[in-house]
């Protein structure tokens, strides 16, 4: 196993996750937001290591071609999208993962696997960001809770009413109008939680929906997704449907283990 | 581009003169990132460089001079409209602009929002006073492909001679008496138009120079199977987009040309991408000039369009009139026959149902050694929607994998669509 050093680099809308990769093992992972900089940022998490090989993945993979001459003789710098990177990470975390799902800061993304972490199907959000982290991060903003716990507080929900925009924008009308006719506010969390599930849930089966299911992305930090996606799959967590223990450097991971494909 | 030489004639034809420099510019821009940045070009794209760079000069000046002789101008939309019968009127037949936002805004006065952006951009360019194209027509003869066009026929007749010429929904003989009838009386229409009569003589050569243009294409096509490919997807698109422009005899002339450099580039085993580039087919919507949009994607992801299995495609050169029974032909009504022969074959997502659509795109997929198919849908084109489904089942049996693809002419969902296609690469690759 060689011991030479390989750098998985995803640059997302919301956050920028490095992982590196030697002799066979993830020995490190970073994150940074992406900020209006986001270059700069890549510098500053890559800030004293000399990997072999980059590869990027992520909406600014583009970017990261500029680093390789900084990084002097012999780096490497390549891309790949979001979907191989996020197939690669999953199966390699979960050898016997059949679909993965990837929640992230603006896209969501269902995948078919086939063996070998290779890609099979897959569906992905178009131009608009519903149903994303940035729709969780706008309406927890709505009710003035942070994003990350957001999550906990649409728990404390336990009847969800019908939220029917997967819109942004509608979606907060919908809740405003519901909060007018009184419902707790605990319980439109829910609601709004389970219109991103159900969306999902769509998705998952446009691609042919097998499981073991992996979610992954920031997202699926959020209990009340991963529960109520649980749920209303039916599937159960732990067997059915297995979430890494950091789901969003999932990408970052796929990416590092593409750099270190063939040594 | 903008030149001076040709300000008074665009001001004669009531363009919106700073809009439509404005218009000409950012075509001008999006042509030079788009075309002139390919590697390992055609000596021949020179001529499709200078037809595009002149699309709304030097033609639209060739039009003038045709209307000066007497010669009548025809717009259309639509592969169904039998240029044939055009030419056989001595009249110039004319794809008009619908490949760009433009005056949308006043377009959707008069059509509503969830409609096609092709529609949108015909309807635009008119009330925008963008299009030479459209304000040089005598006639514009539309079509019943589908309900978005049929009822903007109906507005856009306000603002300009308008003709209707309804397309059978099946294929039933009674739909072939039906494309019959409509064919005959569009010749009564071009009769009454020009003064002239159309007898077998006039209609031969219309029928020569339509399919010898279609052979032309269908040579071009020939020489894509090629692998590398000699040419490059944005390269045939734009030859099948001028093909609806420019003049068909010249046409022919300058690709036949292109096609013997081809020839030779292939025989030399020499490509615009190496040996083993990914090999895609766009099929679906038409992509009007200048909608370049997704075949810049897809070859900027790494993969070479080996076809386009659409209206300014394959669909529009796949079939010829039979020679035979032309040349065999005593009156102007065998002729027709011929015509509705040839028209009737056309693989349009308006027929219901339109099974020979899905043998044809495997077929062609195969015969161009295409590993993957990319559908392309305009947003709110239900025909093609629609068939999108079924296409992507048809393809699975054949073994070919597909990404469906649903946009617009706006440049917004460009990351996400960069995203779709590599990843569809990727997984061809892997």
């Amino acid at each position: 196993m060689s011991e030479e050093l390989y750098a998985g680099v995803d640059v997302g809308s919301r956050s920028i996750e490095l992982v590196l990769y030697a002799g066979g093992e993830a020995i490190e992972g970073r994150r940074l937001p992406t900020t209006f900089e986001p270059l700069g940022q890549c510098r500053r998490l890559l800030d004293g290591w000399r990997p072999r090989r980059i590869v990027a993945t992520g909406y600014g993979r583009g970017l990261i071609e500029a680093l390789a001459g900084e990084l002097g003789l012999g780096a490497e710098v390549e891309c790949i999208t979001e979907i191989k990177a996020h197939a690669l990470g999953a199966s390699w975390r979960f050898p016997e993962a059949r679909t993965v799902l990837d929640i992230g800061g603006q896209d969501t993304k269902a995948i078919a696997l086939l063996p070998g972490g290779k890609v099979g199907r897959f569906e992905m959000n178009d131009r608009c960001a519903a149903g994303t982290g940035k729709f969780l991060e706008y309406t927890a903003g709505v009710f003035q809770i942070p994003v990350e716990e957001f999550g906990e507080y649409a728990l404390q929900g336990d009847e969800a009413p019908v939220i029917n925009s997967m819109c942004t924008v509608f979606a907060e009308t919908e809740a405003t109008s519901l909060m007018a006719q009184g419902v707790r506010p605990h319980n439109i969390a829910l609601g709004l939680h389970q219109a991103i599930v159900r969306r999902t849930v769509n998705m998952l089966g446009r691609v042919g929906l097998a499981y073991p299911l992996v979610f992954a992305g920031g997202v699926a930090r959020n209990p009340c997704v991963r529960e109520l996606l649980g749920r209303n799959l039916g599937a159960t967590p732990g067997e059915a449907l297995l979430t890494p223990p950091d789901p969003d450097m999932n990408g970052a991971l796929g990416a590092a283990l593409w750099a270190a494909r063939e040594g | 581009m903008s030149n001076a030489a040709y300000k008074e004639m665009w001001e004669n034809l009531d363009l919106d003169l700073a809009a439509h420099d404005a218009l000409l510019e950012v075509l001008g821009k999006f042509y030079g990132d788009i075309y002139l940045s390919q590697q390992g070009r055609l000596q021949g794209a020179e001529y499709l460089d200078f037809v595009l760079s002149e699309v709304h000069g030097l033609r639209i000046k060739e039009l003038q001079d045709a209307k000066a002789q007497g010669r009548k101008i025809v717009g259309s939309f639509c592969v169904f409209v039998p240029e044939e019968l055009t030419l056989a009127v001595d009249a110039v037949q004319v794809g008009l602009c619908a490949g760009a936002d433009a005056g949308r805004e006043a377009a959707e006065r008069i059509v509503p929002r969830n409609t096609c952006a092709l529609i949108k951009s015909f309807v635009g360019f008119k009330l925008a006073k963008l299009c030479p194209f459209t304000e040089s027509c005598d006639l514009i003869v539309g079509e019943t492909t589908c309900d978005g066009k049929k009822k903007t026929y109906e507005a856009f007749g306000e603002y300009v001679n308008m003709y209707v010429m309804e397309v059978p929904q099946q294929k039933n003989a009674c739909d072939r008496d039906l494309l019959r009838s409509e064919m005959l009386r569009y010749k009564a229409e071009l009769e009454r138009l020009t003064g002239k009569t159309i007898g077998v003589a006039e209609l031969r050569r219309g029928v020569e120079i339509v399919n010898a243009k279609r052979k032309a294409i269908q040579r071009l096509n020939a020489l894509r199977v090629a692998d590398p490919a000699p040419i490059s997807g944005r390269d045939a698109l734009l030859i099948n987009q001028i093909s609806f422009y420019d003049d068909p005899v010249r046409f022919t002339a300058k690709i036949n040309e292109l096609c013997d450099e081809m020839e030779r580039r292939v025989a030399r085993g020499e490509g615009v991408a190496p040996k083993g580039t990914p090999r895609l087919l766009l099929a679906g919507c038409p992509m009007a000039v200048p909608n370049w949009k997704l075949p810049y994607i897809v070859e900027g992801a790494g993969a070479v369009i080996v076809g386009e299995e659409s209206c300014i495609g394959t669909r529009n050169i796949r079939d010829l009139v039979d020679e035979t029974a032309v040349a065999e032909a005593t009156t102007t009504e065998e002729i027709i026959d011929a015509l509705v022969d040839r028209y009737m074959k056309i693989d349009c997502a308006c027929f219901t149902p339109n099974t020979e659509r899905l043998g044809n795109i495997a077929a062609l997929a195969k015969d161009m050694k295409a590993q993957g198919v990319i559908h392309y849908s305009l947003l709110f084109c239900q025909p093609y929607t629609h068939e999108t489904f079924k296409v992507e089942k048809a393809l699975a049996q054949a073994g070919l994998p597909m990404l469906a693809i649903e946009t617009d002419y706006s440049m917004e969902d460009v990351e996400q669509l960069k995203t779709r296609v590599q990843a569809f690469i990727e997984t061809i690759e892997q």
